[in-house]
């Protein structure tokens, strides 16, 4: 089974958005990933972006059951996965009317004629075959009977049943883009070997598919030419590609080895958090200690347990999730314990949009429960960065002795992009506040005179017993106290503890310009489509707009107030109905924060932010 | 748990130095008072003892010991103890909660930590009612039970705490009166040795909201008459005279005299905690007449930590991942130079 690489001429591309859909069980997840790794490998620069509906198996054909997974890829710096596409794959009928509208005028579609029967067409709501009545002359169809020509490929393959040989469909495809974009095959077949070591045929019958679909391409007259798109000039060094939540449970196992600590994990699966749970249980070799619990708030109050033991304890959930971990973080608060709650927002309220992206989890972070009971929050802003951190997360956590919840959002946590790998000697330091050697004088809230953080006694540890508990402590003992003046100061004491961490952060800088007509801001998941953004409109001579992403949120970064009196004009940029422009605005008076905010459960596009941006800029 | 040999300690090394604020008469002090008595006796160190608690008048008790302590949440510190032993299952761990605690709002996580057999002790302190929020029915409370929130009588069903246990799988059941000390301390010594979760309830009398409620059982001067306290590998033998008895009728359990209708004392019912099939236990449990008293069961198992620690050996000797940079340039990746 030799890999194929064309010698065809090529067409010069340096980027190309292509999204791949069909039913969700027409493996388009796989076919998009296998296509977005190649091409990283080949050199590429990438951003995917996975979007499929929140039931496993929708009923086949169905419009909500529409599976998509789209794919940028460049030659140059790719920050998002795009909006609007320049070839789109559409296994069905459904497919094909779900995402037409993102299919740029005068490109490429690629459809499987096969799927488009009578009862598909019915099941999409087409009055009339889209491919028979005009509908589509706006673009390139390309019409290939997929299914039939897969079937006919696998004809002499022994040992496949039929729904083996009609699921492999989704290789043809990707061999035929394969072919168009002059990627090779032999990262796909290599994976098929590892994927199907115990069943040969179905190695044997992808291969074969893949290979078929490559070769139909390469001959097919309807494609009278294929693109390349060169490497990417990315940093030296060893790269892999790596999901958001991935990087996020990566970031985590790396704290721990550099402080010294076993990592415990107490988690209930919540999309879109889960995958951070499954990948961590996966590393037992390194210790990990996980507990799936029987619901969130034992998710967290086991991770309190484990943390008053001496772990590094962090839970993992979405939304509806934290919301149950309220009254468990206002405990871990007031005891003054380490702790990383993650969540993965999605959109709410409620369940509301349980696999679409949202940044509505704001002020319940920052405020989301009873009494005084500051945190730190900060935000990761790529599926790269989650690495970072999560890694931050820990460090925080550990230092300051307080809980630090990080959010992310489902849209970085399920897109991808390349990593350049850190090894864990790259890191930073990771101090704790562990005790072992009791001194007379030792008191359960004694602080450190900087970071105000309170020592870590764990059991085990002769001479340090004491109890702790959600009663208000008093200031020296952590006694229970009711003075009321002892409640004062402790509330004052723990707000300023989270203020000192200001000075353990960096400033934020700005991006494109210091100063100017406007600043774009934003916040977590939103960076890459607000970067590509602002990038393009002083590409486009508009060079006095900047950028100020913001990963820290509670406590904002020291300068934040001398970057706003910078800029002429201030654009908040949210994925909700304005959280963060809520708190600057409580935060900097004297400030006019223009808001431009989307709540659809999608990731800002393009145009619409460019669009915003000049009608301020002009 | 390492023994010690070293250190000998008394009760007053478990003692803190914290005023114990509850309401005279209550036998939660009984309880303080038997576990001050009893850790002594585990050959456990102080260092390694760490109380967990809820909400509720009990779940004070961690500030009274010490040890290393947590006054958590309400209902939650079972999933705390959780965390807390496997972080460090060395640890002697031990979990305070009361009925509404562990019943009512707990209930999710009082099942949980039994079905895992988590190597911890739970004390249970049943007074069937609600006692800090000043006496509403608990999940315990009887039908017709009247109290702040059930001015005409509470029409929910009760729990019993054995029952719902031993269905959740609790290896460890035992139950003891909140009035008799010296048997509770030989409990809280026993519990400790059994390796898995332990579950005791105490039927604490509650003088403020509840008074008398195990009177029926508890009082002195009719407990034996009322009580069967039954020891492993024993008869199940009870009243003043020590001449009644369990036998098996069908599928009942019927009270017997020795000497009436020939029966003699080897017709009793053995008591066998061991045994893995819960049936009997269960309608120990149930019983109201006698009421059973002492370890009801006492079934040795693999506990959570355990299955862990050998999962994660093999996962380890099995793995060619010894450091998170192993796994970060293991698979998929590529260099740009
Ligand atoms: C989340 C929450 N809900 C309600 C309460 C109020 N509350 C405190 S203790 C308690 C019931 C305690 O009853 P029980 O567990 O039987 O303990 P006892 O006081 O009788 O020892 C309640 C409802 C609380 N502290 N937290
Ligand atoms: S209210 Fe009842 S349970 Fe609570 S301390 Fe008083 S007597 Fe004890």
């Amino acid at each position: 089974m030799a890999t194929i690489q064309s010698n065809k001429q090529h067409e010069v591309l340096e980027a190309v958005i292509i999204r791949f859909v069909g039913d969700s069980g027409d493996g388009m997840q796989l076919t998009g990933t296998q296509f977005s790794d190649t091409s990283a490998m080949f050199g590429n620069d990438i951003a995917t972006f996975p979007n499929y509906p929140a039931e496993i198996r929708a009923p086949q054909g169905s419009l909500y059951g529409v599976s998509g997974f789209q794919v940028h890829i460049g030659s140059v710096e790719i920050s998002t996965p795009g909006d609007e596409v320049d070839l789109l794959v559409a296994m069905n009928p459904a497919g094909l009317k779900t995402n037409l509208h993102a299919v740029k005028p005068g490109h490429t579609i690629i459809v499987d004629t096969d799927a488009f029967t009578k009862k598909n067409l019915e099941k999409a709501q087409y009055d009339s075959n889209p491919l028979e009545d005009g509908s589509l002359e706006n673009y390139r169809v390309i019409e290939v009977t997929m299914t039939s020509l897969t079937k006919e490929a696998l004809r002499d393959v022994e040992g496949l049943d039929n729904k083996s040989i009609t699921r492999s469909k989704n290789m043809f495809a990707l061999g035929m883009v394969y072919w168009m974009y002059d990627r090779s095959t032999e990262h796909t077949i290599e994976f098929f070997k590892k994927k199907f070591k115990t069943k040969p045929p179905l190695i044997e019958a992808n291969t074969k598919v893949l290979n078929t679909g490559y070769y139909f391409a390469e001959t097919l007259e309807l494609i009278p030419n294929s693109y390349t798109i060169s490497p990417a000039k990315m940093e030296a060094g060893t790269y892999r590609i790596i999901m958001g939540n991935t990087a996020t449970a990566w970031g985590f196992l790396a704290a721990a080895e550099k402080s010294g600590l076993e990592l415990f994990l107490g988690s209930y699966p919540i999309t879109p958090a889960s995958d951070i749970l499954h990948e961590l249980v996966k590393h037992k070799h390194f210790g990990v200690k996980a507990l799936q619990a029987e619901d969130e708030i034992a998710g967290i109050t086991s991770a309190i347990g484990a943390s008053f033991a001496g772990d590094l304890a962090i839970t993992t959930t979405s939304g509806p999730g934290l919301a149950l971990k309220g009254e468990a973080l206002g405990l871990a608060m007031i005891i003054e314990m380490p702790l990383v709650v993650v969540n993965v927002q999605r959109g709410g309220p409620s369940t509301g949009l349980p696999t679409k992206t949202e940044q509505s989890d704001l002020l319940q972070s920052l405020y989301g429960r009873n009494g005084e009971s500051p945190v730190i929050v900060i935000a990761a802003s790529t599926p790269a960065n989650c690495f970072d951190f999560a890694y931050e997360a820990a460090k925080l956590t550990l230092e300051h002795m307080t809980p630090v919840i990080l959010l992310s959002d489902g849209y970085i946590a399920n897109g991808s992009a390349p990593w350049k790998i850190k090894s864990v000697s790259d890191m930073p330091d990771i101090k704790n506040n562990i005790i072992t050697e009791p001194d007379e004088n030792w008191h359960p809230y004694d602080r450190d005179e900087n970071t105000l953080a309170r020592k870590w006694p764990i059991p085990g540890t002769l001479g340090l017993e004491h109890r702790v508990g959600g009663l208000e402590k008093d200031r020296v003992s952590g006694n229970v106290s009711y003075v009321a003046e002892n409640h004062e100061y402790m509330t004052k004491i723990r707000a300023e503890k989270i203020k000192r961490v200001q000075n353990y952060i960096p400033d934020i800088e700005t991006e494109f310009c210091d100063s100017g007509d406007l600043l774009v801001i934003g916040w977590g998941g939103t960076y890459g489509s607000l970067y590509s953004a602002v990038k393009q409109i002083n590409e486009q001579g508009y060079t006095n707009t900047g950028l100020a992403h913001f990963n820290y949120i509670n406590p904002l970064p020291k300068n934040t107030e001398a970057v706003l009196k910078r800029f002429k004009k201030i654009l908040v940029c949210e994925l909700n109905t304005g959280q963060f422009a809520k708190v600057l605005k409580m935060n900097f008076n004297g400030f006019e924060f223009l808001q431009f905010n989307k709540i659809q459960g999608l990731p800002f596009g393009n145009s619409e932010l460019i669009e915003k941006f000049k009608q301020l800029v002009k | 748990m390492e023994t010690t040999t070293e250190k000998k300690y008394t009760f007053k090394d478990f003692a803190s130095d914290q005023e114990v604020r509850w309401c005279p008469g209550c036998d939660d002090y009984v309880i303080l008072r038997a576990m001050q008595k009893a850790l002594p006796e585990m050959g456990v160190k102080k260092e390694d003892v760490v109380f967990i608690s809820g909400i509720g008048c009990s779940s004070r008790f961690p500030y009274y010991m010490n040890t290393y302590g947590m006054h958590s949440i309400h209902g939650r510190a079972p999933a705390i103890a959780t965390g807390v032993k496997l972080a460090n299952p060395d640890l002697s761990v031990w979990v305070i909660t009361g009925d509404g605690d562990s019943m009512a709002i707990g209930g999710n996580h009082f099942i949980h930590v039994l079905r895992r057999n988590v190597n911890l002790n739970v004390i249970l302190f049943n007074n069937e009612i609600y006692g800090l929020t000043k006496g509403q029915f608990s999940p315990t409370s009887l039908v017709g039970q009247k109290t702040k929130s059930s001015p005409y009588g509470n029409t929910q069903q009760p729990f019993s705490p054995g029952e719902l246990a031993i269905g959740a799988q609790a290896r460890f059941f035992a139950r003891i009166g909140g009035n008799t000390p010296k048997e509770m301390t030989q409990i809280f010594i026993d519990c400790e040795k059994f390796k898995g979760t332990s579950l005791i309830e105490v039927l604490q009398n509650c003088p403020i909201f509840n008074d008398g409620c195990f009177d029926e059982f508890t009082d002195k001067k009719v407990r034996e008459d009322k009580q069967l306290h039954v020891e492993h590998g024993k008869p199940m033998i009870f009243g003043k005279e020590r001449d009644k008895g369990l036998v098996l009728n069908g599928l009942k359990l019927e009270v017997v005299t020795i000497g009436e209708n020939g029966i003699e004392q080897e017709d009793l019912l053995v008591h066998n905690a061991k045994e893995e099939d819960p049936t009997m236990h269960q309608m120990l449990v149930r019983l109201r007449y006698p009421l059973v008293t002492g370890i009801i069961r006492s079934f040795d198992d693999v506990t959570l930590e355990e299955r862990k620690d050998v999962q994660t050996k093999e996962v380890k000797a099995n793995s060619k991942f010894r450091k998170t940079d192993d796994l970060f340039f293991a698979g998929d990746i590529y260099k740009v130079d």
